[in-house]
């Protein structure tokens, strides 16, 4: 039997009885990130990276909670787990598993570039793969950070100059702090919506780098000083009346989805920025030669296109069955078409484009 | 190259008309007027013909990113646009350039169709060669040059607009310059350009030779009440109503000899309509006619169907030109004498032109027959012999009108008062991915009815139209739920679905096709409402479609 299995719970190890991201309530739980899709509630014990405490206990509230640094090692009824860097928010890891010399390695969500935000992406030597396939097709290539970063800088600097407010709209958590850890914040002031600032003070209680932020509501804020703003929302504050304040913005989304046309166009936004916190295609590959593995289990995305891609490639490929989402889709709003209906049709990477 | 597809990139980046048109300006100031000539070109609408066959096209890509086939389609799927899909696979550049928007187009696209012919084997080398030198943001506008699929929402309004802001020249006289410049065979250069922006001559003024026609004039519809007629439009004495025909808007320009048959998608059709052609032969010089290009054999308008038999050919056998024979059915005169009428009112530029049609004695020219009517509600039942006539319903002419540009009310105005369409309730079969914004959406739909009546066993469901417009963006989302939990089968970017979803399906026309499975074809079809108050049995029969037939 294989070391890891896909039960209706969630990915599961017998030989350690435990689960890893399980999606319903199960004894014991290994957590790969605190993304709600992978950090659910209602389990007995948990068991994730040191600095994914802060935000878990804000998530999920009172629960049983052990932490590990990367690298340290824990034994459970013989079998070796250990937290390795997966690069895709704070306190994010891979699983390594190792039972009887065989090695296991789940990856949750990663991404390979550095971000400067949290600990880089390494590849861990194993066996088995079990790599997640967001981003699985070869259209998706990132630019490279810094100049997205240029980009950004230069859409809010131009708005600035024209006296309208730039509103980035990204995920609260990891984007929003790998943005205002990046932006060039001479340009104006950062503006942050109220699902931003706790995990802002998360990351800068980790030691992460983050300029001074300002909540819309707080007395020093003058309707001059919004003209400059750069102001990063959840993409859920967009059409609320949060937004009124703002007057003649410029609207902007910050995701791997903006690649395409198309989706950008749906989105509504001014701008699109390429930024995601998941690998890209290249990323993809390389991660998983980076392992040595010569089998590799494919979970949540573009499920079927990375398993016959391996496959042609020469590895041994499956699909596991998963239940994790994308945060950005996650994200919506409105009654989101693809969030319904992707539990039941992983295959079809696209719908997520919904996003 | 660079700056165009720097603009190409801030128009799509924006819904804002204001910015596109701040956009607009700007480039058109700054470029040279070689590039200003292509870019409009292209920015109006223009497509040359083809250059590349896109079969090449796609096994060149697919083999540059290394993929397999399916890999490629996988990502053209996802994509939803071709040239979006190659730009996004391609290897980063190797070598940079420097060349502007003419250059490119004159020295590398254009030349490639011409190669295609004489030396195809040296087509892929030379498409690398290309390729390799652009950005991806370069490359984009390129593939889509190259695809004929270059689109950015801006209207050819836009652009006008913004020739006529940058050259300080009333919009439409830009409007009339740019007539035929987006024809597909057009070559424009820098003079070009320089003619479009220039200031207004006075030859310009008189063009005795040109084989310009004026900006089309253009109807609104009209969908009020019949009690309201005489409220809204004062008694009908004051209008001139005609039928609304179904066939392609034109105007006949004949200057100094020759004689131009323009669309109203600003294309040349003269070739097309050699009977037509013949007839302006017989107009005096200096006359602009408008009307409609309507098939007509014995009295009677034939359906628009015949007339497409004739836009799809591009040799006209003598056969063809004896079984589909063509009229000019004018309504309007727009020049006469060398002299523009067009700030005529309408009544007495309609008096001149029967008058011309009268002494003309042509077969091939008709006038559209004046309806008359003592009341509104009197016109109104004879617009009920409409859809029997084979017309689209009425135009109402203010008698005082002057001839405007293009959509614009502020001279006069044309309603289109047109019938009901045909309907039917019709249950949702196929799916399929939409294009562009829709791409990751099943918008696009197939529908069928039923092939006998309720109780009959066995009975199936018969495709007869497809249709991918009316829905709101929060209906079409929750259909793609639908049809996403209820697929059968999915063959590439199809999938079939349990019948569960019924639709009202609106059309316009509706004639015998031995093509279609149904043995029924449908003129623009569209979803009207979705029934989701009917049950699939409840949806129609080909019993009930074909009752709606003409006899």
């Amino acid at each position: 039997m294989d070391l890891i299995v896909a039960r209706p719970e969630g990915l599961y190890c017998a030989a350690g009885d435990f689960y890893i991201d399980p999606w319903r309530p199960v004894a014991h739980a290994v957590i790969t990130h605190a993304h709600s899709d992978h950090a659910r509630t209602g389990h007995g014990h948990y068991l994730a990276h040191t600095d994914s405490e802060g935000t878990l206990r804000t998530r999920l509230g009172e629960i049983t909670l052990q932490t590990l640094v990367y690298g340290e090692t824990l034994e459970r009824n013989g079998v070796k787990i250990s937290l390795h860097p997966a690069g895709h928010v704070l306190g994010s890891a891979q699983v390594r598993v190792e039972h009887r010399g065989e090695v296991w390695v789940a990856s949750g969500d990663y991404k390979t570039e550095a971000d400067g935000t949290c600990a880089p992406f390494e590849p861990v030597p194993c066996d088995t793969f079990i790599t997640e396939s967001t981003f699985g097709l070869p259209i998706y290539r990132w630019p490279a950070q810094q100049v997205l970063l240029a980009e950004i800088n230069a859409w809010w600097q131009r708005n600035a100059d024209e006296g309208r407010a730039s509103v980035l709209f990204c995920y609260a958590f990891g984007k929003a702090q790998r943005i205002l850890h990046g932006v060039d914040a001479g340009i104006g002031p950062l503006i942050v919506h109220g699902a931003v600032e706790p995990l802002n003070a998360v990351y800068r209680a980790a030691g992460v780098a983050l300029p001074p932020t300002l909540r819309v509501t707080d007395s020093d804020v003058t309707p001059a000083m919004l003209k400059r703003a750069l102001v990063l929302a959840p993409p859920s504050a967009q059409g609320t009346p949060w937004m009124r304040r703002f007057g003649n913005y410029s609207d902007a989304f910050a995701s791997g989805w903006m690649q395409v046309r198309g989706t950008r166009r749906r989105r509504g936004v001014d701008r699109g920025f390429v930024m995601s916190d998941h690998a890209d295609w290249p990323g993809l590959q390389n991660a998983i030669t980076g392992t040595g593995a010569d089998r590799v289990m494919v979970t949540h995305g573009s499920v079927a296109v990375l398993v016959r891609w391996l496959r042609e490639s020469g590895l041994q490929a499956e699909a596991f069955k998963t239940e994790y989402g994308d945060e950005d889709v996650a994200d919506q709003p409105a009654p989101d078409v693809a969030a319904q209906t992707k539990a039941s049709d992983p295959a079809d990477d696209v719908d997520e484009a919904g996003a | 190259m660079k700056a165009f597809a720097a603009l190409y990139r801030e128009l799509d980046a924006t819904t804002s008309s204001l910015a596109k048109q701040a956009a607009l300006q700007r480039y058109l100031q700054d470029a040279a007027p070689a590039d200003a000539a292509w870019a409009v070109y292209f920015l109006a609408g223009g497509k040359p013909r083809q250059l590349v066959p896109t079969k090449l096209l796609r096994l060149l890509a697919q083999d540059a990113a290394g993929l397999p086939e399916w890999l490629f389609d996988e990502s053209y799927e996802a994509v939803g646009d071709l040239a979006e899909t190659i730009s996004l696979l391609l290897p980063p550049p190797t070598e940079q350039h420097e060349l502007g928007l003419a250059g490119w187009v004159e020295l590398h696209l254009l030349p490639l169709r011409a190669l295609g012919k004489t030396n195809p084997a040296a087509l892929p080398d030379t498409l690398r060669a290309q390729w390799q030198r652009l950005a991806s943001e370069e490359r984009l506008v390129y593939f889509k040059l190259m695809t004929g699929s270059f689109r950015v929402g801006v209207s050819r309004l836009q652009v006008t607009q913004a020739l006529a802001a940058v050259a300080g020249v009333d919009a439409k006289r830009v409007a009339q310059r740019l007539m035929g410049y987006t024809h597909i065979s057009g070559q424009p250069a820098a003079a070009d350009y320089a003619a479009l922006v220039a200031a207004e001559s006075s030859g310009e003024l008189n063009q005795k030779t040109s084989g310009q026609p004026y900006p089309f004039f253009l109807a609104h519809p009209f969908n009020v009440d019949i009690d309201q007629f005489d409220v809204l439009l004062g008694p009908p004495a004051n209008w001139i109503v005609e039928w609304k025909w179904d066939g392609i808007r034109a105007q006949l320009v004949k200057r100094a000899g020759q004689v131009w048959l323009w669309s109203r998608g600003e294309e040349l059709v003269t070739e097309r309509f050699p009977e037509l052609a013949a007839m302006g032969e017989a107009l005096p010089d200096g006359t602009v006619l408008d009307g409609e290009i309507a098939v007509w054999s014995e009295d009677k308008v034939r359906p628009f169907a015949d007339l497409q038999k004739r836009i799809g050919r591009k040799t006209l056998g003598p056969k063809l030109l004896r079984d589909i024979p063509v009229v000019l059915l004018a309504y309007d005169l727009l020049e006469w004498q060398g002299r523009d009428l067009r700030a005529m009112p309408q009544a007495e530029r309609r008096v001149l032109m029967d008058d011309l049609v009268t002494q003309l004695q042509h077969p091939q020219l008709i006038t559209s027959p004046m309806l008359n009517g003592e009341s509104w509600q009197d016109l109104a039942r004879q617009r009920e012999a409409a859809r029997e006539m084979g017309v689209e319903g009425m135009m109402l002419k203010q008698r005082q009108a002057a001839y405007g540009v293009g959509r614009t009310k502020d001279v006069g105005t044309w309603w289109k008062w047109k019938i009901d369409p045909l309907s039917v309730d019709a249950v949702l079969i196929y799916a399929q991915r939409g294009h562009g914004r829709r791409a990751s959406l099943y918008s696009d739909y197939t529908f069928a009815v039923w092939d006998a009546t309720p109780g009959i066993p066995e009975r199936k469901l018969v495709p007869f139209a497809k249709a991918y417009s009316g829905l709101t963006d929060e209906e079409m989302g929750r259909v793609d739920a639908v049809i996403r939990k209820t697929t059968v089968e999915s063959f590439g970017p199809v999938r079939s679905v349990k019948p569960t979803l019924v639709f009202e399906l609106g059309f316009e026309g509706i004639a015998r096709s031995s093509r279609h499975k149904s043995g029924i074809a449908v003129r623009f079809p569209r979803m009207l409402r979705w029934r989701e108050d009917k049950s699939v049995e409840e949806a129609d029969t080909l019993e009930t479609l074909a009752a709606l037939l003409p006899s």
